[in-house]
């Protein structure tokens, strides 16, 4: 026993404290892991302890360890509930703080403290009682929360003011998690908001604030609190909170919104405060956007914010603007300017904030003007803010099916423009897009497949991998619409150039299927071509001559091909001259030189009559670059490129048999329809005639659902199977991985090497820190700053460095943003090809799922219940309210209420020359009068309930019984207070 | 929720403290303060404080080495939570006079009473610094 002791104290003298603890990681350049691994031991040994301190140490410093190098603690999770019911207070703080750390719902030991948070929860030191609250604000579960509602309940209306407003904070949490709580706490909450001090009114406002965001209907019928806080307060916290609700309950009672607007503007002319300012703007712009005057007000602030030289409220003032836009475009074009001009500032979070702008700007009539502008504008900044350019330009456009293009030609050529824009990253998009338009529109062809011939050929491209999927797209387009092409054998050529094989294998069979395509369409062409030649002139032509012409074309055409292809195809180029015998040809030539003029002609109408130049020569060319290119592929390890090249070559077997038979066959050559390769060509080009178009987004759901297949399986099983084999996040910034796995090389890194000098030299270089960058601290005069307004942002000192560039931006977009332009339009657009149902994805707004029904169904019926049942409502609402002097049940006589309230509220006012509304006191209170049209448009709303208002100062009970009445009528539908009658 | 997480990085980009209104597991804090920490320390002073980051916001400001960062809401007022961040360095400084990082080092749990009783459950709850530092200044004593 008396060995035990002695260990204990042994172990209470030399254990290390947290103090200990830090210094030694300060000393660790190298090896911290190692240090703390040995902390950890130490910890695990002496939490152990029977000694409430060495326990309370150890615990101590697990939690620090947690909280800042990210060490697990929750097999400690019962040594914490040990420590919290310790009876010496700086114990439990420890616990209580460990506590809050580390339990969660699934802690299995929350089970035991309910009783002791009790404890502490009806302490007389209010320390503990503070703990305990703190705690179970972060860790309440359904079981506690109902468990401790009792005690909450005591607490909500405690005289402590320092208990009550933390009480009022846990209110929230036990809210959430178990609603019923609502039945017993609210009243009390609601209490709270009539609270004289400034802090319980700052916590409940804010409570308010948060519940009110999640379901703004069931507090409706608090509005005259709220509004009574918004004229009173002078707490711009408060404001900014109330202000908050009254965003959320303005857009669902048009009455109470008339109300407010005005002392809403009220506080944004005169608040000092720019916090304030700005949530008064937000308020405006966002929920009171059919208040005209408010809104001009408003956009006035947003002017002087966006010249501000402060980034921060350069941002939000194009925060705000954002938000004016979606229903008063004017704002942004009075704006326009600052805008574009802050298109290059040095905040890629600026720039980004007016790009959004910009692009909200654009309509029909704008669209090639902006998006020429920006994007000569990405050429010239960087990568990053570059893609967000052409991201936001590829999604403006195509929003709603290419609603804003009309000229498709040019659009196409943006796009191919685009993609050769260097740092361009938007491939996929693109992509799509150049397939989709295809599908879609008709008349757009002819220009797409020149679009996506120019990027086809291009050998440089191909080095890009960002270009690989435009350049799939290209080869698709140029393979499916081949017949467009005024070149098909450049097409050919450029399909099966030798750099192809930087492409991965998908793309590459994309481009040997694409160049199948092209070759059908040859053979088909030159099929028909040679039919309607026969035919048109059977029997006046000697064969030999028309032989001999097909051959002398022959030269100029493979001349065509070769200038025109890279000159890596010499090679292949080689490939057929043995075959073709180019040397008879060139003699012939010699010898019909008149005719070479002609076939020159014909050559030089290549543009406009391509197809009609197919010759047999030309023909057997093809074939053979076709071959040769395709040879090599037939060893390719990759199924797919091996697959196409092989059919290709196959189809090229078959027909290659008979082909030069068909074409000897001259005589006889109204029979070629009988040549078996023909009959193949004709098959193989009918498939591929067959035209695709876009497919219906709800497509799936058309189909059927085959008997004996369950789509809702449960495959949870599966998870433990394929747990091991989690696809690593591509990209751990992006928004779609959330918390991307991630090793802590981040901080071991960048562990540092700079604060390992001992405390005492650091004040004389925290003062020589201070002098080099003052700006980071707080002005040594200690006079209180202005608690009013925020800090001055970090310097503004930082000159507005406006190069050339954003000046000529300015200029170019002057003209192009005026709306009233009329776009002119020299043909008219296109048919765009629609699918009725559900084309572009249904993305319904769904409402959110209130899934917290229980909640506002409890708040419902505490709030609004009662009014259902009138004879137990006055009862309760008497108890409730009693408190309110002078003022008798919310839902009779709100009214009068809410009179009293705007009378307390002018007397601050007064000083200021507000004529109208210190006559209207004297006339009568009704404050309604003071906006005359206000009252006319409420009384053609609301005809006789307008009546009733102006009399009902002298018919209380005739106002008693409207209010019974109307209450009947919507006592089902959400009810609306009447406080504004 | 208003405010999600307060948290203190030094320019190196260690954490100070860390502060969170609700559970996340150590892998979700760490790949989260990772991400934060490098995005707003990449940042120079002729920028913005305020960093649009998953689905919400971080309002941050930089204090000799020390950076302040606060996660809220997309609704928050950004103007208001630099006003918080302001108050409870002055708060700090009040207490400990001329605070500096070591301070926060040495007296984390200080500075986690003075968060306790500016912000309960994600709500500003306290605004006034005598207030704030009455209870420490009293357990200071005891």
């Amino acid at each position: 026993m008396a060995g035990g002791t002695s260990s204990s104290i042994m172990e209470t003298f030399f254990q290390r404290n947290l103090e200990d603890l830090i210094k030694g990681l300060r000393l660790q350049l190298i090896g911290e892991s190692a240090f703390i691994s040995k902390a950890l031991d130490e910890i695990r040994r002496e939490v152990k302890s029977t000694d409430p301190h060495t326990k309370s140490n150890a615990i101590h410093k697990l939690s620090y360890l947690a909280s800042l190098h990210f060490h697990d603690m929750s097999w400690a999770a019962f040594h914490v509930v040990e420590v919290m019911s310790s009876s010496r207070f700086a114990h439990k703080r420890i616990g209580y703080q460990a506590a809050s750390l580390s339990f969660h719902d699934d802690t299995p030991v929350l089970l035991l403290i309910t009783n002791q948070l009790r404890k502490d929860l009806t302490s007389t030191n209010e320390f503990e009682v503070s703990l305990a609250l703190e705690c179970l604000s972060r860790i309440s579960t359904t079981d506690l929360a109902r468990d401790l509602t009792p005690e909450i309940f005591t607490l909500l209306s405690t005289t402590k003011l320092f208990v009550r407003r933390k009480a009022i904070g846990v209110a929230l949490r036990v809210f959430a998690k178990y609603p019923d709580a609502v039945r017993v706490c609210f009243k009390r909450l609601v209490e709270n908001l009539e609270s004289p001090d400034q802090q319980i009114l700052s916590a409940v406002v804010g409570v308010f604030c948060e519940l009110a965001s999640n379901d703004p209907g069931s507090y409706l019928p608090l509005a005259p609190e709220f509004y009574r806080i918004l004229i009173d307060s002078k707490n711009n916290w408060v404001l900014i909170k109330v202000l908050k609700i009254f965003a959320k309950l303005a857009p669902l009672e048009p009455r109470l919104a008339k109300r407010v607007v005005e002392p809403i503007c009220e506080h944004m002319r005169r608040t000092g405060a720019k916090s304030l300012m700005f949530e008064c703007v937000r308020t405006v712009v966002s929920s009171f956007s059919e208040y005209e005057s408010a809104v001009k007000l408003a956009v006035v602030k947003i002017r002087e914010l966006l010249v501000d030289d402060d980034p921060n409220l350069k941002y939000l003032g194009l925060r705000g603007l954002s938000i004016v836009t979606l229903k008063h475009s004017w704002a942004v074009l009075e704006n326009k300017e600052v805008v574009i001009k802050s298109l290059s500032d040095a905040d890629p979070n600026i720039k980004l904030e007016s790009l959004r702008l910009v692009m909200a700007m654009v309509s029909e009539s704008n669209v090639v003007e902006i998006s020429r502008v920006l994007v000569n504008y990405s050429l010239k900044s960087d990568p990053e803010f570059c893609n967000e350019i052409l991201g936001s330009i590829l999604s403006t456009c195509s929003r709603n099916v290419y609603e804003i293009i009309v000229d498709f030609d040019w659009y196409v050529s943006l796009l191919g423009e685009m993609s050769r824009i260097p740092h361009c990253q938007k491939g996929d998009e693109i992509e799509n897009q150049l397939i989709d338009i295809g599908m879609r529109v008709n008349d757009v062809r002819p220009e797409l497949v020149q679009v996506a011939r120019d990027l086809l050929i291009d050998p440089a491209l191909l080095g890009n991998p960002f270009l690989h999927r435009i350049l799939s797209a290209a080869a698709w387009v140029s393979g499916e619409y081949v017949e467009f092409s005024r070149n098909p054998f450049e097409l050919m050529e450029a399909l099966l150039q030798p750099r192809t094989s930087l492409l991965p294998p998908s793309i590459r069979a994309v481009y040997i299927h694409s160049a199948f395509k092209v070759l059908v369409f040859c053979l088909h062409s030159f099929i028909l071509q040679k039919g309607h030649f026969t035919s048109s002139c059977p029997d006046n032509l000697v064969p030999g001559i028309s032989a001999l012409a097909l051959k002398r074309e022959m030269p100029e055409s493979s001349d065509l091909i070769t200038c025109e292809a890279p000159p890596t195809h010499g090679e292949q180029d080689e490939g057929f001259n043995p075959r073709v015998s180019n040397q008879s040809c060139e003699d012939l030539s010699v010898e019909h030189d008149g005719d070479r003029t002609i076939s020159h002609g014909q050559t030089s109408m290549h543009d406009s009559s391509e197809k009609n130049s197919f010759t047999y020569e030309s023909i057997v060319n093809l074939i053979n670059v076709v071959e040769l290119a395709l040879d090599p592929l037939t060893g390719s390890h990759d199924v797919e490129v091996l697959e196409r090249a092989r059919n290709v070559l196959c189809f090229i077997e078959l027909i290659k048999a008979e082909l030069p038979e068909c074409l000897v066959q001259k005589e006889t050559s109204v029979d070629s329809e009988d040549v078996k390769a023909f009959k193949i060509i004709e098959l193989m080009s009918d498939a591929f005639s067959e035209e695709l178009g876009p497919v219906s987004v709800s497509a799936q759901e058309r189909v059927p659902l085959p008997e004996g297949l369950i789509l809702k399986e449960n495959l949870d099983d599966l998870e433990t199977i394929c747990g091991e084999v989690q696809v690593p996040p591509s990209n751990l910034f992006s928004f779609g991985s959330p918390y991307g796995e991630e090793k802590g090389v981040f901080f071991s890194d960048l562990h540092s090497k700079e604060e390992s000098e001992p405390s005492t030299e650091a004040t004389s270089l925290l003062t020589e820190h201070r002098k080099r960058h003052g700006l980071y601290y707080l002005p040594s005069e200690k006079n209180e700053i202005l608690a009013n307004d925020y800090p001055p942002a970090n310097d503004s000192k930082w000159k507005n460095n406006l190069n050339n560039d954003t000046e000529d931006l300015v200029k170019l977009t002057a003209q192009s943003l005026v709306s009233n332009k009329k776009p002119n339009h020299a043909k008219p657009r296109p048919v765009v090809v629609k699918l009725d149902d559900g084309d572009v994805g249904s993305i319904s707004a769904k409402r959110p799922e209130a899934k917290d029904d229980l909640l506002s169904g409890a708040v419902r019926e505490v709030l609004l219940g009662s009014d259902v049942i009138p004879t137990s409502q006055s009862n309760e609402s008497n108890k409730s309210f009693g408190k309110r002097k002078g003022k008798e049940k919310l839902n009779m006589e709100p009214s009068t209420e809410l009179k009293e309230n705007l009378g307390d509220s002018e007397k601050p006012d007064l000083e200021k020359p507000r004529s109208r509304r210190s006559k209207h006191r004297t006339h009568g209170k009704d404050r309604r009068h003071k906006s005359p049209e206000n009252i006319n448009e409420e009384r053609e709303e609301n005809g006789l309930r307008g009546k009733q208002k102006s009399s009902h100062r002298h018919a209380r009970h005739k106002a008693r019984q409207r209010a019974d009445a109307l209450l009947t009528v919507v006592s089902q539908t959400p009810v609306i207070p009447d406080f504004l009658l | 929720m208003g405010i999600r997480f307060v948290l203190m990085v030094n320019k190196q980009g260690q954490t100070r403290l860390a502060q969170y209104y609700e559970y996340l597991t150590l892998e979700e804090r760490r790949a989260l303060e990772g991400e934060i920490v490098r995005k707003c320390l990449a940042r120079n002073e002729q920028q913005c404080s305020f960093v649009e980051h998953r689905n919400y916001k971080i309002v941050y400001r930089r204090y000799a080495s020390l950076f302040f960062l606060v996660g809220v809401d997309n609704d928050e007022n950004e103007l208001a939570i630099l006003e918080f961040i302001h108050l409870l360095v002055e708060t700090m400084d009040r207490h400990f006079g001329n605070v500096c990082e070591l301070d926060i080092m040495f007296h984390l749990e200080k500075a986690h009473f003075m968060l306790e009783e500016m912000v309960m459950n994600g709500c500003i709850v306290e605004t006034s610094k005598a207030n704030i530092l009455a209870p420490i200044q009293l357990m200071d004593k005891a």
